[in-house]
């Protein structure tokens, strides 16, 4: 089981504390009217998937119930940093 | 390569077995193919064989990686089930059972293939009445898929607890009698032994790093650890890795790979009859002919390519088999391993062409691809040979995430796979 680092409590705790919640930095469209079915079709199901290093999203669903990024290594399963919603991608 | 009968398992008894000649070569990769096929699984030594077979394409080479059959098809629970609920989905995995049936005949290899039947519990009001309908559309679909009440359950599988005073009490159960379990490495290395015999080379510890593709953006051929191979047609067929294979080509692709973990016990006599599912209490399990109960559940939570996974979710899994099976409460678990499983936003497989010319595909089959493999490996060939999509797998196109065709079996599937 993986420990998280969770950047708003501030502490290293288990896995089963939190809620991964996919991809980080998929932008939401800013106006959906005017998205064509590409865009759509990106938005909504396409996904890095990369072998290596992930921006990803975790929710401290059994703690502060925030959600915050982090990037991991999707070989080793190694967090390099966890860091707050609305930061750069790190 | 010698056939296998009962005469020449005798004959070469006198010799002390010793005489039995390689099954397939460790071939070297020539300098050009008509077709290559990245990933040598069930799947994509299916489609090789089938390729070599059915449309006469020989020259034909399977590039793995590792080794043979050392991904998802040596990593999965064996389960062979059709009962999906869609047209689409029933039509696919069909095939892949009927094809099951004689397998072992066509391949001249036991693939052990048991028609024990896939049972499917129902724990509420809810299960009852959604497995009703499932039983109702595989049957339109010809799909054999029957209801049993609670103590008809139990009399096909005795282990099976039907206290009232369960937590999830068994209300009842559909049964596929054609589901059943298969020995997963044999079906590998009976598609490679018999494709090899019709001149497939199967090159193994070759890891594809880049696909080449000319002016006009048809592929020309796959870079290798040992070099360039030359082939106008490539499937790809690499299960977790498919992503990554497929960004060579300048593609992005609508998968997430994720750790999907099994479980087998210590081996016992054998007790447990047929394979059981149940979705509500999330688990399901089988024994396999060496004696092992063979268990799985849900994949981990996030995307990984790590093959292993945490163990809460082992922990998880094994008190949803307690619960539904008191009687195996004091069984000790002998091992437990994961793999990695590309899954699509709507849970069924992408089967066909793709926007690079010469390019083709076979991934997305989630966490229940094992069973779909001699039906996967039949349509890829089909799809390289004709340049077209058989009308089974043309619906498991890549455009139905634009056009919004989707085949959502995701709530209808769940855990059983």
């Amino acid at each position: 089981m993986m420990l998280i680092h969770c950047p708003y409590c501030g502490e290293r705790r288990p896995e089963i504390e939190f809620a991964y919640a996919g991809e980080a930095h998929v932008a939401r469209p800013v106006d959906p009217s005017a998205y064509t079915d590409e865009e759509w079709e990106r938005f909504l199901f396409i996904r890095a998937n990369p072998r290596g290093r992930h921006n990803e999203r975790w929710r401290h669903i059994h703690g502060c119930g925030r959600f915050f990024n982090a990037v991991r290594d999707t070989v080793t399963d190694k967090f390099e940093t966890t860091y707050k919603a609305g930061e750069p991608r790190k | 390569m010698t056939r296998f009968s009962a005469f020449s398992l005798f004959a070469k008894a006198l010799g002390g077995h010793q005489s039995w000649p390689e099954q397939w070569p460790d071939a070297a990769p020539k300098p050009a193919y008509d077709a290559i096929i990245v990933g040598a699984g069930g799947h994509g030594l299916g489609a090789a064989y089938y390729l070599a077979k059915k449309y006469g394409i020989t020259n034909v080479a399977v590039i793995e990686k590792g080794w043979l059959g050392g991904g998802n098809t040596g990593r999965n629970t064996t389960i062979i089930r059709s009962n999906y609920l869609y047209d689409e989905s029933a039509h696919l995995y069909d095939h892949a059972v009927k094809l099951w049936d004689g397998l072992s005949q066509e391949l001249n290899y036991n693939t052990m293939y048991s028609k024990r039947g896939v049972m499917m519990l129902a724990h509420n009001v809810h299960d009852v009445q959604s497995f009703k309908r499932h039983i109702h559309a595989n049957r339109l679909n010809g799909v054999d898929n029957e209801w049993l009440s609670a103590e008809e359950a139990k009399d096909y599988c005795p282990p099976l607890s039907i206290s009232p005073h369960a937590r999830h009490p068994v209300l009842g159960a559909a049964l596929q009698r054609r589901g059943g379990t298969a020995r997963h490495d044999t079906v590998a290395w009976g598609y490679a032994r018999a494709a090899a015999a019709l001149g497939v080379d199967i090159i193994q510890n070759c890891a594809v790093t880049g696909i080449r593709r000319g002016a006009d953006g048809a592929v020309e051929g796959v870079e290798t650890e040992r070099g360039f191979i030359a082939a106008k047609r490539i499937g790809v067929s690499a299960a977790g890795n498919t992503s990554v294979v497929m960004k060579m080509a300048g593609l992005d692709f609508p998968l997430e790979s994720y750790p999907l973990q099994a479980l087998v016990s210590e081996p016992i006599k054998p007790v447990f009859p047929c394979v059981v599912m149940s979705n509500t209490v999330h688990a399901y399990m089988s024994q396999s002919d060496k004696g092992e109960l063979v268990i799985g559940a849900g994949t981990d939570q996030y995307v990984s390519y790590s093959q292993r996974g945490a163990l809460h979710i082992v922990e998880h899994t094994l008190a949803a088999i307690c619960e539904i099976f008191p009687i195996f409460r004091r069984m000790r678990m002998l091992r437990t391993w994961g793999g990695i499983v590309d899954v699509t936003p709507d849970r069924s497989p992408v089967l066909g062409k793709t926007p690079v010319k010469g390019l083709y595909v076979n991934c997305g089959w989630g966490t229940g691809g094992f069973k779909a493999t001699p039906g996967a490996g039949d349509l890829l060939a089909y799809t390289m040979a004709k340049d077209e999509p058989h009308p089974i797998n043309a619906p498991y196109n890549l455009d139905r995430f634009r056009n919004g065709r989707l085949i959502d079996e995701a709530a209808a599937a769940a855990v059983a796979h």
